[in-house]
C-alpha cells in the first residue's frame, strides 16, 4: 500500500464536558474511498469539521500529503485548508449559494484561481485578456461537471430551484471544481431515491478513478457503503471500534453490537438508510 | 379564528386600552384658580376602548385575510417553483428599459425648458442620494452586510476634501481619489472589528461607528472646527477655469472660455453633471465588479459564509473589500458634497442620513439599480414638494419600511441577474 493521503492520529475533540471524538486514529489512502460510519451522534461530522478546519481539535494530528508536501491541517485555517491543502467538503445539510445560479455556484468554487487571473480585481475591471481566458476555462470546467451530474440544462437556474437530488450532486460538483486531492462527503446519499443513490455511487467511483482524488465518505446507507468503499472506519460514542475492509467490518462483533445494541431491540440499522 | 375568538381577542385588547387610557385620558387637570383641580373624563376612556375594540377586530380580520393569501401563493409556488415572481420581473424590465431612459433624461435635464436653478439644484441632491444608494448597495445588497453607519464614509470624504483643500491647496480633482482612499481606509477600519458579526449585531456596531465619527468631528475642534464646521471650501472650477464674473488675475473664466454671457447657473449645471458622472461611474463599476471573482464572492458570502470557507474563499478579505469599496464611493460622494456646499459641519452627517440612504436601498430593492433611483427620487423629492409633509417624513418612512418588511423584505424591485450564463457548446 502506498503512503496515506490523510493520516489522523489521536484526534480528540471536546465540547466542554462532552467528548465528541475520543482518541481516533485512522488513515485514508489516495484513490480510495474511505467510509466513516457509526450511529447517530457518533462524532462523524465532528471528525470532518476537524479535518476541514471548522473546529480546532483538542488533541491530535491531522497530516495531509499532497505532491510530496505535508500539511498539518490542525494548524491551518479553514479556507487555507481548502485552498492550499486542497481538501474539499460537502455538508450534511446542503449549503449551496441558493440565489446564485447553478453555473455561478461552480464558478465561485474556482475563486482563488480566477482572483489571481483578474489581478486581484484590478486587471479584471478593464477586461484583461488573460482574465477572460481564465473565466472561459472556468466555465469549461463547470460545463464538464455539469455534464457529469446531468444539470447542464438548468445551468442558469437558481440553485435553490433544483430538486433535492440535484442539489446534492451540485454540491459535490462544486467541491470538485476546487481540484481537491481529498473530497469529504457528509451523507451524500441522504434523502435520495434508489435510482439517484445508484447514480451517486457511479459518480463517486468516477471521481476516485479519474480524478486522482481520495474520498472520505460519511454514510448511513449500508448498501452504499458496502458497495463502494475500499476501507471502512466505524465510530461509536466518539471512539473508533473497528477499521478495515468492508468484509472485515461487516463481520466484526463490535460493530454488530454497536448497531444492534446489546440484547435490546436495535431495530433497523443493518437494513440501512435510517436517516 | 372563529367569531367568538375574534370578539374575545378584541375585548382583551379593549381592556388593555381601557387600563392604559384611564390614567392617560381619564383624568384632566383643570385650573381652579388656586391649586390644580382634577376632572374626570371617563367617556373618553370608553371611546378609546371602543375604538380599540373595533380597530382590533378589523385589523385581525385583515391579518387573517392576508395570511390566507400568503398561504395560497405559497401553495402555488410549491406547485410551480419555476414561476418567477412578478415584482422581480418588473425590476428586471426596469433595469433594462427604464434605467437607460432615466439616464437619458438626466443628461438632457439642464436644457429642458422647466429646468431652472431650483430644479437643477434639486436634481443634484437626488443624484447625490442615488450615488450613495448605489454605493451602499455594494455593501448591503451584494455582500449582505447591514451597514447603518454609511454616512460616516460620506463625512470622511467631505472632511478629507475640505482639509486637503484648506491646508495643502488641493483642487477637487486631486482630492477626489484621496477622499475615496481615506474613506476606504475607514471602511477597513470599521470592517476589522465587525468581521465576525452578522445581521442585527453588525447593524448596531456600524450604527455606533457612524456616531463615533460624527462625535469626533464635533469634538476635535482644532482639526475639524467642531460644530462650526469648515467654511470657505473652494468651489469647483471647470478644469481650472473658474465660474466667476470677475476671475482672479491670470485666469480665464468659464464664460469667457466659451464666449458666453456670465450666469451663475453655469456652476450649478456643472455640479449637476459632475455628480451625474460620479453616479454613473458607481453604477458601471458595480455592474462590472459583480461579474468579477470578488463580486461573486461577495454574493456567495451573503448566501453562505461557511460554504465559502469550504471553497477556500477568505471571508475576512472578501468582507473587507466590500466595506472598503462601498466606503470609497461614499467618500467620493462626500468630496462632491463638500465642494458643492462650500461649507460642511457635523450636522450634515447625522444618523438620519444613514437611515435615509439605507431606506433608499431597501425600498428600491437590493440589486435593482432603477429601483434605487426611484426610491432616491421619492425620498428626497417628497419632503421638498410638500413642505408641510416634512413633519411627517419620519413617520411615513417608518410606515413604509414596516410595510415593505412585511410584504417584500428583499425590496420593491429586487431581482437578481445571473453574472454569467452558460453558452451552448461551440458558440462563443
Ligand atoms: N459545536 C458543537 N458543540 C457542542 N457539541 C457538539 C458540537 N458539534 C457536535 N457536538 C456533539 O458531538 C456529538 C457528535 O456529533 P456529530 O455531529 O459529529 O455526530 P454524527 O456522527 O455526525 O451524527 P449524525 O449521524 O447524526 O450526523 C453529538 O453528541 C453532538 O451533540
Ligand atoms: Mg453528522
Amino acid at each position: 500500500m502506498n503512503a496515506p493521503l490523510l493520516q489522523v492520529e489521536h484526534l480528540t475533540m471536546r465540547f466542554g464536558g462532552l467528548v465528541a471524538v475520543d482518541d481516533v486514529s485512522f488513515s485514508a489512502a489516495p484513490r480510495q474511498i474511505t467510509a466513516i460510519i457509526g450511529p447517530n451522534g457518533a462524532g462523524k461530522t465532528t471528525v470532518f469539521n476537524c479535518i476541514a478546519g471548522f473546529y480546532k481539535p483538542s488533541v491530535g494530528r491531522l497530516a495531509l500529503r499532497r505532491d510530496s508536501r505535508q500539511y498539518l491541517l490542525e494548524r491551518m485555517q479553514g479556507h487555507h485548508i481548502a485552498h492550499h491543502a486542497r481538501v474539499a467538503r460537502t455538508f450534511q445539510n446542503i449549503r449551496l449559494f441558493a440565489k446564485m445560479t447553478v453555473l455561478e455556484n461552480l464558478i465561485v468554487a474556482q475563486h482563488n484561481r480566477l482572483m489571481l487571473a483578474s489581478g486581484y480585481t484590478a486587471l479584471g475591471l478593464f477586461g484583461w485578456p488573460a482574465y477572460r481566458r481564465a473565466e472561459r476555462d472556468a466555465v469549461e470546467k463547470a460545463r464538464y461537471w455539469l455534464d457529469r451530474i446531468d444539470l447542464t440544462g438548468v445551468a442558469d437556474m437558481p440553485a435553490a430551484s433544483l430538486p433535492y437530488g440535484g442539489q446534492r450532486r451540485l454540491e459535490i460538483a462544486r467541491a470538485m471544481c476546487t481540484d481537491p486531492v481529498l473530497l469529504c462527503l457528509d451523507e451524500p446519499a441522504a434523502g435520495l431515491n434508489p435510482r439517484e443513490s445508484h447514480e451517486l455511487n457511479e459518480l463517486l467511483i468516477f471521481i476516485r478513478d479519474s480524478h486522482d482524488c481520495g474520498l472520505l465518505l460519511i454514510e448511513h446507507d449500508m448498501g452504499v457503503v458496502m458497495q463502494i468503499s475500499d476501507h471502512i472506519v466505524v465510530l461509536d460514542y466518539g471512539r473508533k471500534i473497528s477499521d478495515g475492509s468492508p468484509q472485515k467490518v461487516r463481520n466484526d462483533p463490535a460493530v454488530i453490537r454497536a448497531y444492534l445494541g446489546d440484547e435490546e431491540d436495535g431495530a433497523g440499522y443493518k437494513s440501512g438508510g435510517a436517516s | 379564528m372563529n367569531a367568538v375568538a375574534r370578539v374575545k381577542d378584541a375585548a382583551l385588547a379593549a381592556l388593555v386600552a381601557a387600563v392604559l387610557a384611564l390614567p392617560l385620558l381619564g383624568f384632566a387637570t383643570i385650573d381652579t384658580g388656586g391649586p390644580l383641580g382634577i376632572s374626570t373624563r371617563f367617556d373618553y376612556v370608553a371611546y378609546a376602548a371602543l375604538a380599540v375594540f373595533v380597530g382590533r377586530l378589523v385589523f385581525m380580520a385583515l391579518v387573517d385575510l392576508w395570511r390566507e393569501r400568503q398561504m395560497d401563493s405559497a401553495r402555488e409556488a410549491a406547485h410551480d417553483p419555476g414561476k418567477p415572481d412578478r415584482m422581480a420581473q418588473i425590476g428586471k424590465l426596469a433595469d433594462r428599459w427604464l434605467l437607460p431612459l432615466m439616464i437619458g433624461f438626466a443628461i438632457v435635464l439642464p436644457f429642458l425648458p422647466f429646468a431652472d436653478r431650483t430644479v437643477v439644484d434639486l436634481a443634484t441632491v437626488v443624484l447625490i442620494y442615488v450615488m450613495l444608494g448605489w454605493g451602499l448597495n455594494i455593501v448591503v445588497g451584494l455582500a449582505g452586510l447591514l451597514d447603518l453607519g454609511y454616512v460616516a464614509f460620506y463625512a470622511v470624504g467631505a472632511y478629507s476634501y475640505a482639509l486637503l483643500q484648506m491646508h495643502f491647496g488641493f483642487g477637487f480633482w486631486e482630492a477626489l481619489p484621496l477622499a475615496g482612499l481615506f474613506a476606504a481606509f475607514f471602511g477597513v477600519l470599521l470592517g476589522f472589528p465587525v468581521l465576525r458579526l452578522r445581521g442585527d449585531y453588525l447593524a448596531i456596531v456600524t450604527l455606533g461607528f457612524g456616531e463615533i465619527v460624527r462625535i469626533i468631528l464635533l469634538n476635535w475642534q482644532k482639526v475639524t472646527g467642531g460644530p462650526a464646521g469648515i467654511s470657505g471650501i473652494q468651489r469647483p472650477s471647470f478644469f481650472g477655469f473658474p465660474f466667476s464674473a470677475d476671475p482672479p488675475a491670470g485666469k480665464t473664466a468659464f464664460h469667457d472660455l466659451l464666449g458666453i454671457e456670465y450666469s451663475s447657473i453655469h456652476r450649478i449645471i456643472f455640479l449637476y453633471y459632475l455628480i451625474l458622472l460620479l453616479a454613473l461611474i458607481t453604477s458601471l463599476f458595480t455592474a462590472r465588479i459583480r461579474r468579477l471573482p470578488v463580486g461573486r464572492a461577495w454574493e456567495a458570502l451573503r448566501e453562505d459564509e461557511i460554504a465559502c470557507k469550504a471553497l477556500g474563499i477568505n471571508p475576512t478579505n472578501t468582507k473587507l473589500t466590500a466595506f472598503a469599496i462601498g466606503a470609497m464611493f461614499g467618500g467620493f460622494a462626500g468630496c462632491f458634497f463638500a465642494t458643492r456646499q462650500g461649507f460642511i459641519s457635523p450636522e450634515s452627517f447625522t444618523f438620519i442620513e444613514s437611515a435615509v440612504i439605507l431606506a433608499i436601498v431597501v425600498l428600491g430593492g437590493m440589486g435593482s439599480q432603477a429601483g434605487i433611483v426611484l426610491a432616491a427620487t421619492l425620498l428626497t423629492l417628497l419632503p421638498e414638494i410638500a413642505r408641510e409633509f416634512a413633519l411627517f417624513r419620519m413617520l411615513a418612512f417608518g410606515m413604509a419600511m414596516v410595510l415593505i418588511m412585511v410584504w417584500r423584505p428583499q425590496g420593491l424591485l429586487a431581482h437578481r441577474e445571473p453574472t454569467i450564463k452558460l453558452k451552448p457548446k461551440g458558440a462563443s
